[in-house]
């Protein structure tokens, strides 16, 4: 096996070429972001992790009910903003090396584990994975919330927001956040910063999708809070049997003569 | 011959320093060197600017507020400055953007206001001529190439009845019940609109104290989050009994603080 020749994963050869090609003044594609409102909340007992559910790609709406709460670990979610290909396939490698380290172990996982490997993997592709996260859970250190961008930066906060609606939704926490809350009205601000994000902001849309972990369990809230429903259809456009008038009826045998290979 | 007073202004504006960035300044000197100097492309960037101005529309009423800072870029160099100017007792108008224009811009208004006491037959200028000469104004002097690098905020009462509206330096002017300019739009509107939503969900509009604390709230969370704000902003509020405008700090809580270890 030649290891110095294998590759595995993205390969950074095209670089020089591209860099060649933009001083002769090609333009790079532009930056394919999927609108999003993620936030996190501390509270008292636990953490609440949220997400609307709009996935889009330019300026149309590909997915109005997508799942942006990704599973990492029984006491672990993380909010995933950017691209959701990338959020997906990340969420379950992270999830998988979890799953083996906490079997190593023989302990739960925990957040910072999470962190720390979700750190170093974005780090070295250098933001060309496109995932902006919130992680957030309960361990044995108690209840633990991050934020952490595509280029492997990282920090605590007691409430964090990211994607195209973080700054609607960053404004409501401001507002409003306390220390130290009781769990309903945890559950309360948090789906008013993401219907903020989803109001006032056009990359995100949808319903409001929350997840509690507190020490004793993970409670998944899906569709907690839905902004604006399309309402019941007002016309009936099913056609009635009879509505065409049946004058006369012929039916014709078809034979038809299978070909033989 | 207001039209006229403008562009003199205006050509003066035309001369005023020119910052811009490195690359601003490389195309600049480049052009020098041929002995081209093009005076125009000093009014397409702004030098001492404000930050987002905020207003909203309550029952009886319309309040709006500017912070009180001039940024020189990322130097905060002047912590006074009034964004806010009373035209008439119903009319204030608030400009966010380049400060000389603004400045330009409030000289002219002033002078018309000026030239409709000397007349002296009663009447007084309305929010809707005032928004409607400003949007003229700043359409025509784009399509110019001469642009006043403002976003403007009328607000009043127009025959009794509230009036905001918001008018950028396309020309480009709308009216709505809660206006926002600049950070303001991504900071300050999704809770002008929750506020306001809440109350028209329960059949009413927002009375003068919820619209004044919606004001001072909004203004908070400017602080924490807009990078050229200040903690001292004007506030204006305008109802029948005429305009009152005052200057209030910001009171901000930062013992979340205490908890965020920041990068860890």
């Amino acid at each position: 096996m030649d290891v110095d020749n294998m590759y595995e994963g993205f390969s950074f050869e095209n670089c020089l070429r591209n860099t060649r090609l933009a001083e002769k003044g090609l333009k790079a594609k532009p930056y394919n972001k999927t609108g999003t409102t993620i936030v996190g909340l501390m509270f008292k007992d636990g953490v609440v992790l949220g997400a609307d559910t709009r996935a889009t790609g330019g300026s149309t709406v590909l997915s109005k009910d997508c799942e942006k709460l990704h599973y990492l670990a029984p006491n672990m979610y993380c909010a995933g903003a950017g691209t959701a290909a990338d959020m997906v396939m990340v969420g379950n490698m992270i999830a998988g090396q979890l799953n083996l380290h906490s079997l190593n172990t023989d302990r739960p996982p925990r957040v910072v584990t999470a962190l720390t490997m979700l750190s170093h993997y974005l780090y070295k592709y250098q933001g060309y994975i496109g995932c902006h996260l919130i992680v957030g859970g309960w361990d044995i250190t108690g209840p633990q919330l991050y934020s952490i961008d595509s280029l492997g930066h990282y920090n605590d906060d007691v409430y964090a927001t990211m994607g195209s609606g973080m700054m609607a939704a960053k404004t409501v926490f401001d507002a409003r956040f306390k220390l130290d809350m009781e769990m309903d009205d945890a559950i309360k601000l948090t789906a008013d910063a993401v219907a903020a994000g989803i109001l006032n902001d056009m990359g995100s849309g949808g319903t409001v999708n929350l997840c509690v972990i507190t020490k004793d369990k993970t409670e998944y809230l899906d569709h907690y809070r839905t902004i604006c429903s399309k309402g019941p259809r007002q016309g009936d456009y099913t056609v009635k049997p009879g509505t065409t008038s049946l004058i006369s009826s012929d039916v014709i045998q078809v034979v038809s003569e299978a070909m033989e290979t | 011959p207001v039209l006229v007073i403008i562009s003199q202004e205006v050509s003066i504006a035309m001369f005023a320093l020119d910052l811009g960035s490195s690359t601003n300044a490389a195309a600049a000197m480049k052009k020098a060197a041929c002995g081209v100097t093009d005076a125009r492309q000093h009014t397409l960037q702004p030098t001492l600017t404000g930050t987002s101005t905020l207003g909203c529309v309550f029952d009886g009423g319309v309040v709006i507020s500017a912070d009180k800072l001039g940024s020189y870029g990322s130097l905060a160099k002047t912590r006074n400055i009034t964004r806010l100017f009373k035209l008439n007792d119903c009319t204030v108008v608030a400009a966010s953007g380049d400060l000389a224009d603004m400045q330009c811009i409030q000289r002219a208004l002033e002078e018309m206001i000026i030239n409709d006491t000397c007349v002296g037959d009663g009447h007084v200028r309305k929010p809707a001529a005032v928004h409607g000469w400003l949007t003229r104004v700043l359409y025509n002097c784009r399509s110019k190439f001469k642009p006043f690098w403002n976003t403007f905020v009328v607000a009043g009462l127009q025959d009794g009845k509230a009036f905001l509206s918001y008018i950028d330096k396309l020309g480009m002017s709308f009216s709505a019940p809660s206006v926002s300019s600049g950070f303001g739009a991504y900071l300050a509107q999704p809770l002008m609109r929750e506020a306001m939503d809440g109350a028209a969900a329960t059949g009413r509009q927002l009375t003068r104290t919820e619209a004044v604390a919606l004001m001072a709230q909004c203004q908070r969370v400017l602080y924490y989050r807009d990078a050229r704000s200040f903690d001292k902003y004007d506030i204006a509020v305008i109802t029948s009994a005429g305009v009152e405008i005052e200057t209030v700090d910001v009171d901000s809580n930062w013992e979340v603080a205490d908890y965020v270890k920041g990068y860890i």
